[in-house]
């Protein structure tokens, strides 16, 4: 079996949250919103009605690809791509095929809870395209909700690079924690504006180059879930291997309810999408300034942030990780180690942040505040400290002769019933002194 | 008293109060009423005019195809497949038409999905040649052809994907615009070709034709292939004293009938003493476009009659004729895996080529000329022994559509059967202006040799 070797490739989706659609004017925010209320002949792929695209949309798409590295082509352009679905109002979905707006990217994986330390993903490609509409079934009745149509959709395609279920996972955490930091998606597995498509299938012991077919694994709708199908899947095509047969290659769905994955469509029923460039909208020329100007915009990347916190603050790499996970959490984090009054107490303020030992809602002032205060010793006042190590050792007689027999541990015990009687107003360490002192 | 005016002088009239805006539609609803049965112009009549924005067009009556999505009122693009079809939002340029004060008279009839060149594909039946009612008004823009020949409307609009304004206006004897690719907007125009459809006007007047496409020409936010370059002073530009260098290309000339031969020949006389130069000039043979344009067309209608899928506007895809079918099987087989390459992508190629053999021959002259159909109206029912039979009598437009510049038909004449012969110049990317200032002079000149006259009052 350990010689079987998985090879996974992903595709993901990510829908952007501009607040027109794609290619017409109507709100792209379709969250909550009754059905068919955000449409127009555009959206709802009327006769005549045409797309014009959504300038935003596309900055907002190259700014991901800037971000997992990928280059900007200057020339690129939209195509149809033909199937017939009733979500599919115009019969094709703009979409790109040969011309995308961003290739060849690649993505360094700073996790320290990976195995194997740093790992470097390839990104074949990311492109934009159009939401299809939300079909509702409802007893008999198959209904169509127009306000998800057109709503801009990155599709963020991966090279197989992957041979793991945990690095699949841990890449698709950081994916989301990228898209997050650019704020152009909510990437929110549950409201469905992030969407995973694994394409898995295993190399036989002794093969080279890909496999002769491949898997993907659709309806996946958590980072726990994707893990799951993988694995699932590696094992279930490693039994088929193992009998000298082929696994077919297919659409699978998940099936989180029993934790598998179950066959959707197969090769045989294949779509021919018939590619052709969109003729209602021009191929685009982007000039050298605008792609600097995109690549100028981006903000600091988590993994940046990471490396940075690391060597500038002197954080313990697994906290600068925790600390980077969230822009929000990440900029308060450095705004409060560069003000003079703390004298970049990275480490102690990363700890405080981390443990949440205070809210990093506070402003900035406050937190630095209370972080000072964190710092000093507590006043003893030695009068009650008497009174109350007399108290605590008279009640514990049993761990007293226990201390004395030589388990020093009980000493932590005795300590924490002391400053429940000092109500926490006593420093750790006297407390301790003063038991011991007494106990000799 | 209104017989044969012009928009120019129905609008003098409305404006000098000799006549009320409410006679001239009435004038227009009677003929309708009286001539359609026979004509089969309009699939859609309007009872009276409700349009009150004062403008250039106030109180004018227009005949308008049936792909111009009309808000509220039928638009079947000729096809039982859109039957029912009401539209809820209307065409950039019929809005604009109703923004200078248009009165819409009705939808005209066309080949159905602008499939055709003679109006007989129609699911609503053939319109007639107003000059001859055994023959076809030419198409797809048949029906306002007609409308416009026989006076149903003072004039109309027509959309182009190749030839399907210009040809019907040369076998109907009007004049007919196609403008450049881009100057109209196609945005709520039912579509067919997309890299080619281009709506234009169809007129007794060349300076009809200049006020409707004023009207109608411009960049249009919703259609992001319409040009940003801004409109000219058309009419104004039109009557500026100009002349030009018309060039003349054998390819041009190949294949035409005797009597088209021979008003051609008599136009370039004219146009000589006018004080035109003329210089002679090769270009690639129309032959090559007919496949090209063929490929392209087709794979585009395949995609574009997608959405017509049974599930919305109530007709299931058995609606569809056979001309649609034909075209939708061949365009998906050309998309297909594997055969893209062989014929999409290579028409694309042959495209461009197509394009700088133009803008090469443009830098020696200004206009090329020819005619938009080889022949004159057919009969009805002929078209039927031709396979391809649209792509090869439009084969004279194919390639200017495929390059996507301007061209004008004006009638020359009339041949042995009394039948009106049209002359078409092309000219380079936005030199509409050149195009109507050529074209006015020739109608000055000869005030069509009296075709445009005699097309309005021989109807029985």
């Amino acid at each position: 079996m350990k010689d079987y070797k998985p090879v996974i490739g992903l595709e993901i989706h990510v829908e952007l949250k501009t607040k027109s659609k794609m290619f017409c004017q109507c709100s792209a925010d379709y969250f909550g919103a009754k059905p068919n209320m955000h449409v127009c002949p555009v959206c709802m792929g009327m006769p005549g009605a045409l797309p014009v695209p959504n300038k935003t949309a596309i900055l907002w798409m190259q700014t991901i690809g800037r971000a997992l590295g990928c280059t900007l082509p200057k020339h690129s352009k939209f195509d149809r791509k033909h199937y017939s679905y009733p979500d599919l109002p115009k019969g094709y979905q703009i979409s790109q095929y040969d011309e995308p707006f961003a290739v060849k990217g690649k993505v360094l994986l700073k996790n320290p809870y990976l195995k194997g330390g740093e790992k470097e993903f390839h990104i074949t490609r990311v492109h934009m395209e159009e939401d299809t509409a939300k079909l509702i079934h409802q007893g008999k009745d198959s209904l169509v909700d127009f306000n998800r149509s057109s709503v801009p959709l990155v599709e963020i395609v991966t090279e197989p690079d992957f041979t793991d279920a945990d690095d699949v996972k841990a890449f698709l955490e950081e994916l989301q924690v990228i898209v997050r930091y650019l704020g152009v998606s909510d990437a929110d597995m549950e409201k469905g504006s992030m969407r995973l498509e694994p394409n898995i299938s295993v190399r036989k012991p002794g093969e080279v180059g890909l496999p002769k077919y491949k898997v993907e694994v659709k309806n996946i709708n958590s980072f726990r879930f994707v893990k799951a199908a993988i694995e699932f899947e590696v094992k279930r095509q490693i039994e088929i291997l193992e009998k000298g047969e082929l696994p077919k290659q297919e659409t699978r769905g998940y099936d989180d309810v029993h934790g598998g994955t179950y066959s959707q469509r197969s090769k045989e029923e294949a779509q021919d999408y018939r590619y052709f460039p969109e003729p209602d909208i021009p191929p685009f020329e982007f000039s050298e300034k605008y792609i600097s100007d995109v690549e100028n915009s981006l903000p600091e990347l988590p993994s940046t942030l990471l490396t940075r916190f690391v060597k500038e603050y002197g954080v313990k790499e697994i906290d600068a990780y925790i600390l980077t996970r969230d822009k929000k959490t990440a900029d308060y984090f450095e705004s409060i180690v560069l003000n003079d009054k703390i004298k970049k107490a990275g480490q102690a303020v990363a700890n405080v942040i981390i443990n949440k030992k205070i809210a990093t809602s506070l402003p900035a002032e406050k937190f630095i505040e209370e972080f000072l205060k964190l710092g000093k010793p507590v006043e003893t006042d030695t009068a009650l400290l008497d009174t109350a190590v007399t108290t605590v050792l008279g009640a514990n007689e049993k761990a007293v002769t226990e201390y004395k027999s030589g388990k020093q541990s009980v000493i932590m015990f005795l300590v924490g019933q002391v400053m429940k009687q000092m109500k926490g107003k006593a420093d750790a360490s006297v407390v301790r002194k003063t038991l011991e002192e007494k106990m000799k | 008293m209104l017989l044969g005016k012009t928009v120019k002088e129905l609008k003098e009239m409305i404006d000098k109060k000799e006549v009320t805006a409410e006679e001239v539609f009435s004038f227009f609803h009677e003929r309708i009423e009286k001539y359609n049965k026979t004509l089969n112009a309009y699939l859609t009549v309007q009872q009276k005019g409700t349009n009150t924005a004062p403008g250039v067009l106030s109180g004018i009556p227009l005949a308008i195809k049936d792909n111009f999505c009309t808000t509220g009122v039928r638009t079947t693009a000729s096809s039982k497949v859109l039957d029912d079809f009401i539209p809820q939002y209307e065409s950039t340029v019929t809005g604009h038409l109703k923004d200078a004060g248009y009165e819409l008279l009705g939808k005209t009839n066309m080949d159905a999905w602008a499939h055709g060149s003679s109006t007989e594909t129609s699911d609503y039946g053939a319109t007639k040649n107003p000059w001859d009612i055994t023959r076809s008004p030419g198409g797809s823009s048949g029906g306002t052809a007609a409308a416009v020949s026989a006076y149903l409307a003072p004039a109309g609009l027509g959309s182009e994907t190749a030839g399907s304004i210009r040809q019907p206006a040369s076998w109907s004897g009007v004049v007919g615009l196609k403008p450049t690719y881009g100057r109209v907007s196609r945005y709520g125009v039912i579509a067919m070709g997309s890299s080619l459809d281009c709506p234009g006007p169809i007129t007794l007047s060349v300076e009809d034709a200049a006020t409707i496409f004023q009207t109608i020409a411009g960049n249009d936010p919703f259609d992001a292939t319409s040009s940003p370059l801004p409109t000219e002073d058309y009419v104004k530009g039109m009557k500026e004293k100009k002349t030009y260098t018309i060039g003349i290309a054998e390819e041009y000339f190949e294949g035409l009938d005797d009597d088209v031969k021979k008003a051609l020949d008599t136009s370039i006389k004219i146009f000589e003493k006018l004080g035109f130069k003329t210089k002679k000039v090769s270009l690639l043979s129309p032959q090559y476009s007919i496949s090209v344009y063929t490929i392209i067309q087709r794979a585009e209608v395949s995609s574009n009659l997608a959405r017509y899928d049974g599930i919305r506007y109530g007709n299931p895809r058995t609606h569809f004729g056979s001309e649609a079918k034909r075209r939708s099987m061949l365009g998906t087989y050309t998309l297909s895996y594997g055969y893209y390459d062989a014929f999409y992508k290579k028409a694309q190629k042959v495209r461009t080529l197509i394009i700088n053999d133009f803008k090469r021959a443009f830098k020696e002259v200004d206009f090329i000329i020819g005619t938009p159909s080889p022949i004159t109206a057919i009969k009805l029912g002929d078209f039927e022994k031709y396979p391809f039979f649209g792509e090869l009598m439009d084969k004279f437009n194919e390639p200017g559509a495929m390059a996507g510049i301007p061209g004008i038909n004006v009638p020359v004449g009339l041949d042995r059967n009394g039948l009106p012969i049209g002359m078409q110049l092309m000219a380079n990317y936005f030199r509409e202006t050149d195009l109507l200032n050529a074209a006015y002079q020739f109608e000055q000149e000869t005030n069509f040799m009296g075709v445009i006259k005699k097309g309005v009052t021989n109807l029985k």
